[in-house]
């Protein structure tokens, strides 16, 4: 190939870059490994992760340890899915188009609203997306944030804003969910919308239908960020008057990936499609007549239309969105049911079970919950948790620093993964843990008295 | 070597046309299409003695679903045909050449695959504390001080989950770099050639768009960037080398012009795979730096995504990073909230950290003279298919030699009557997918061909031979290019329709009006009941 060029040296294919700007020798980078060296050293770096095969886990707060099937990965991870790059190229792309367009209607038929574009990258970039939206949907500049949205969703909307017309405004929680008479009180003529999450941070389920009232009152939209396997129990955010519905994907077939890969997605109404950020696969027909999917109103997007696009998005998470179409489909209406069903029974033994541990409490009495809920402990959660790994648990989120008033609280999450036994074995390990704790307490508290005594 | 003459046209290997006649060639219905009531792939665990919940007694009726889920009925025998059908209508860097300008579709090491799926990567809960994810923290950290080495940087952050994301925190922490200095700035500048992600962010990030052109030689003009620049630029954004394949000489003079007026210099780290281990951004005078681990660390594209889009910045940054950051810890490492400079969070977590897992595996199995020799075998692979392309096409723009890649105009072909979106459709119908068409925006007629540092001297010459087969075509009978392809599951799509009349979702056919036998058993519609 070289002397097809005339070369002597690769090298001199590399004038162009000024000998001054070379780069240094002896820069510090690995040797080349072989691939079984590679595999090992992986293996070693993997193998100091203690993973949820390991510790049961009831530690949710977004990201949930969901069964993935295993028809999920070996479809989605086949070679033609996975190596292949945005379907620019429709005709040798359908697999893809395909796919994704059965995605989108998967995500419709959650969220209750018509159009769902292709995939954001996850369920907190989703709500900026989303907030971005409401604000040219309105041409207004304020957003209520519910105080009971998970706190990195809220500090990466914070981050957003700096270079968007977006001011934020927080709405207190009150008792496990979001405080409507202060929203209604903060809403008014500059508000674009208000957002919550459905269930929300705290697992409280939320009234969707008042909080829709209240921001269509001022004429702002409903922005809910919506847990999507909660749909085989809870009416979707778009049914009851939500305008913007997005989530993270992630429990859709999914692992937990320490947070990355999944996905985040958007749905939205028709009358806001042209605000859509992001792909979104349309059909159409091929010039015999046949049908076929295109990329579509992609006069939205940033290679077209550059600093007015509706987003920046380009790369997105096609391939676990994929992953969701086929785990969706896997599911089937009666598994979402049952899978609601089961997670549903779970929490609520758990709640039981937890509230029954003496100095134990549920911090929401009577708020209902679906997979998720805050019991406030009698000893420090953090403390409580590090124990409970010995008893190989993941106990759940110590709330500390994450919600108002709950430095006591752990926000505890069941799967369909979690059993009866499951839930068994975290009530017995955190009365053993508190009596712990609580003897320690005791004499430590015993020894100073007699310090003082003396 | 040179290139073989092929029979017939059609290339011996690497390309992969449909055959006529294969069940791929068959439509595949949608999997809603498929469904039958009743059935179902997914099985739920026995719940034993579990005291049972019955939704309408412990959830409101405000909160309860009204009606039912309209999810597909399959088994998972249908679920695995389908989607293995689908599959089959897809083209991918495993099946052949994806010669894609821009997007660097190289060849993805299966190893990387293995490793991430591990359940000690996989199966991590993001929550964990640092204790139990010592592996993880310490993959992040060896992985950013690689990249540090190869930028010429002084840190990274993870989180961005591609380009763009990238792009709108390197263009946030600008932002809060002049903010902190009492000099907030008003517009970034960027070539006309840049992509369109760059304008894109700059709006997000807050700033207005001034737009540089470039010269007759397709690198920025020093001049016009001078008179661009003021005291309320904040950035100028550029790939190096740039879009058109083309290195930009003039770097460290753009670096002090840009610097002169208290701007920084962002450097969109698309192009990375032509200059790694060659030369790094951080000497070329680039405060920030992100790269596209899809594309120059050999992860897969998935179909559009998932990426990853680490930022790497210079020291005077480093403390305006999205928080947190991995950090050493006596023997061992752990996560840094303390970041009151911080811009905040970009990710809800950690990024694509399954990416990264990747990356890192490739980045081990090259090392630094691996990383060297990619960029090598890249630019050499992309001179060589421009060498045998050149007498065929025209080049956008004269400069050689390119780097990693190059843009052809196909104006002589549309001067025949082909354009290059006909030059890309006759390419499907020789097995191989095009390049990227119609971009950068400065050349007419753009084909953008980035062969990459993983294909063989044959699959070059094989897509050589193709191109010309096509000029050949044009000049002799642009109409039949305009039919193409012919041999893909689908002939060329109407994507006026698509936009004019939007069909974003499948909704179920209107209940028929006498009974009938199960739909699904019918096979599909003739037309979408939408």
């Amino acid at each position: 190939m070289l002397a097809s060029l005339g070369l002597d040296d690769v090298d001199e294919l590399f004038r162009p870059i000024p000998a001054e700007l070379r780069a240094p020798a002896g820069l510090d980078l690995p040797r080349p490994h072989a691939e079984q060296e590679v595999a090992t050293e992986l293996a070693r770096l993997a193998g100091r992760n203690r993973h949820l095969d390991e510790l049961t886990c009831f530690l949710g707060a977004g990201v949930y340890d969901h069964y993935v099937p295993a028809a999920v990965w070996y479809l989605a991870g086949r070679g033609e899915f996975a190596t292949s790059y945005t379907p620019y190229q429709p005709e040798m792309s359908q697999g893809v188009l395909q796919a994704l367009f059965e995605y989108q209607t998967l995500i419709s038929e959650l969220t209750g609203l018509e159009v769902s574009n292709a995939s954001l990258y996850d369920g907190a970039s989703a709500v900026a997306e989303a907030a971005t939206m409401a604000v040219t949907a309105t041409r207004r500049s304020e957003l209520l944030v519910s105080g009971a949205v998970a706190p990195r969703v809220r500090e990466l909307l914070d981050t957003y804003s700096q270079g968007l017309d977006i001011k934020l405004l927080e709405v207190g929680a009150l008792d496990g969910h979001t405080d409507l008479e202060e929203a209604r009180g903060k809403a008014g003529d500059q508000t674009a919308g208000l957002l919550l999450a459905q269930p929300n941070f705290l697992g409280v389920v939320e009234d969707v239908g008042a909080a829709a009232r209240v921001a269509h009152d001022v004429g702002a939209k409903l922005l809910v960020s919506f847990d999507p396997l909660s749909a085989g129990l809870l009416e979707p955010p778009g049914r009851l008057g939500a305008d913007i519905v997005v989530g993270e994907g992630q429990a859709l077939g999914n692992h937990p990936n320490f947070g990355g890969p999944a996905f985040g997605f958007l749905a939205c109404g028709s009358q806001d499609v042209r605000r859509l950020p992001g792909r979104l696969v349309g059909e159409t027909v091929d010039s015999a007549g046949r049908r076929g999917y295109v990329l579509t109103l992609q006069a939205r997007e940033q290679h077209i239309r550059r600093e007015k696009a509706t987003s920046n998005i380009c790369t997105n998470q096609t391939l676990n969105a994929i992953a969701a179409a086929v785990y969706l489909s896997w599911l089937g209406p009666s598994g979402l049911e049952e899978l609601g069903r089961l997670c549903l029974r779970l929490a609520r033994y758990a709640a039981e079970r937890l509230a029954a541990v003496p100095g134990v409490s549920l911090a929401f009495p009577g708020q209902p919950f679906v997979k998720e809920l805050v019991v406030r402990l009698p000893a420090d959660p953090a403390e409580v948790c590090r124990r409970l790994v010995g008893h190989g648990l993941l106990g759940g989120l110590p709330l500390a620093g994450l919600a108002p008033g709950l430095a006591d609280g752990l926000l505890v999450a069941v799967t369909e993964r979690r059993t009866k036994a499951d839930v068994d074995r975290l009530a017995e390990a955190m009365a053993t843990v508190l009596a712990e704790l609580g003897a320690e307490a005791a004499g430590r508290g015993g020894r100073g008295g007699e310090g003082v005594a003396r | 070597m040179t290139g073989t003459a092929t029979e017939g046209g059609r290339a011996p290997i690497e390309a992969v046309p449909w055959a006529a006649g294969s069940p791929t060639a068959e439509p595949e219905r949608l999997v809603f299409e498929r469904s039958s009531p009743g059935r179902r792939a997914s099985t739920m665990p026995d719940p034993g003695e579990l005291p049972d919940a019955v939704p309408e007694r412990v959830l409101p009726a405000w909160a309860r679903r009204t009606a039912p889920v309209r999810l597909p009925e399959v088994s998972e025998r249908d679920l695995v045909r389908h989607y293995t059908r689908l599959a089959h209508r897809n083209y991918a860097v495993d099946l052949g050449f994806y010669p894609l300008g821009s997007c660097t579709m190289k060849y993805n090491p299966k190893v990387a695959e293995v490793a991430a799926a591990l359940p000690g990567f996989a199966r991590l809960h993001p929550a964990q504390p640092a204790e139990q994810v010592q592996g993880a923290l310490e993959l992040l950290a060896r992985l950013e001080h690689a990249l540090c080495e190869l930028t010429g940087l002084a840190a990274a952050t993870f989180q961005p989950a591609a380009g763009a994301h990238g792009e709108l925190t390197g263009l946030l922490i600008i932002r809060a770099h002049h903010e902190a200095r009492n000099d907030p700035r008003r517009r970034v500048v960027i070539p006309d050639a840049a992509h369109g992600t760059n304008p894109a962010s700059v709006r997000l990030a807050g700033f207005e768009v001034t737009t540089v052109a470039s010269n007759p030689e397709g690198l920025v003009d020093l001049d016009a960037l001078q008179a661009a620049l003021g005291d309320d630029v904040a950035a100028f954004m550029i790939t190096n080398p740039n879009t058109l394949g083309l290195f930009e000489r003039n770097i460290a003079r753009v670096a002090e012009l840009v610097h002169g007026v208290g701007g920084q210099l962002y450097y969109d780290g698309a192009n990375f795979n032509a200059i790694l281990g060659k030369a790094r951004p951080g000497d070329m005078g680039f405060d920030v730096v992100h790269l596209n681990l899809h594309k120059t660390f050999a992860t897969p594209h998935g179909g559009g995504g998932p990426g990853a889009g680490p930022l790497v910045v210079a020291e005077h940054l480093v403390d305006y990073l999205p928080a947190p950051v991995v950090v050493r810890d006596g023997d061992g490492y752990r996560w840094d909230h303390d970041r009151p400079r911080s811009i905040g969070r970009v990710h809800g977590w950690n990024g694509n950290f399954g990416i990264l897992v990747r990356a890192f595996a490739y980045l081990l199995a090259n090392g630094g003279d691996g990383l060297r020799s990619v960029a090598e075998r890249a630019v050499l692979n992309a001179n060589y298919l421009l060498h045998r392309l050149e007498a065929a096409y025209q080049l956008g723009y004269p400069a050689k030699p390119v780097m990693h890649e190059f843009v052809l105009s196909a104006r002589r072909q549309k001067g025949q009557g082909a354009r290059a979106l006909d030059v890309a459709k006759g390419l499907i119908d020789r097995g191989f997918h095009p390049p990227t068409v119609y971009f950068p925006l400065i050349v007419e007629e753009a084909l953008m061909v980035e062969p990459t540092e993983t294909e063989s001297v044959e699959t070059l010459d094989a897509f050589a031979d193709a191109m010309l087969e096509i000029a050949a075509q044009a000049e002799a009978d642009a109409h039949a290019l305009h039919q193409a392809p012919v041999t893909a599951p689908v002939g060329r799509l109407d994507e006026a329709r698509a936009a004019r009349t939007l069909v974003a979702r499948w909704h179920p056919p209107p209940e028929p009006d006498q009974a009938g036998s199960d739909p699904a058993d019918e096979g599909p519609p003739d037309k979408p009941t939408s």
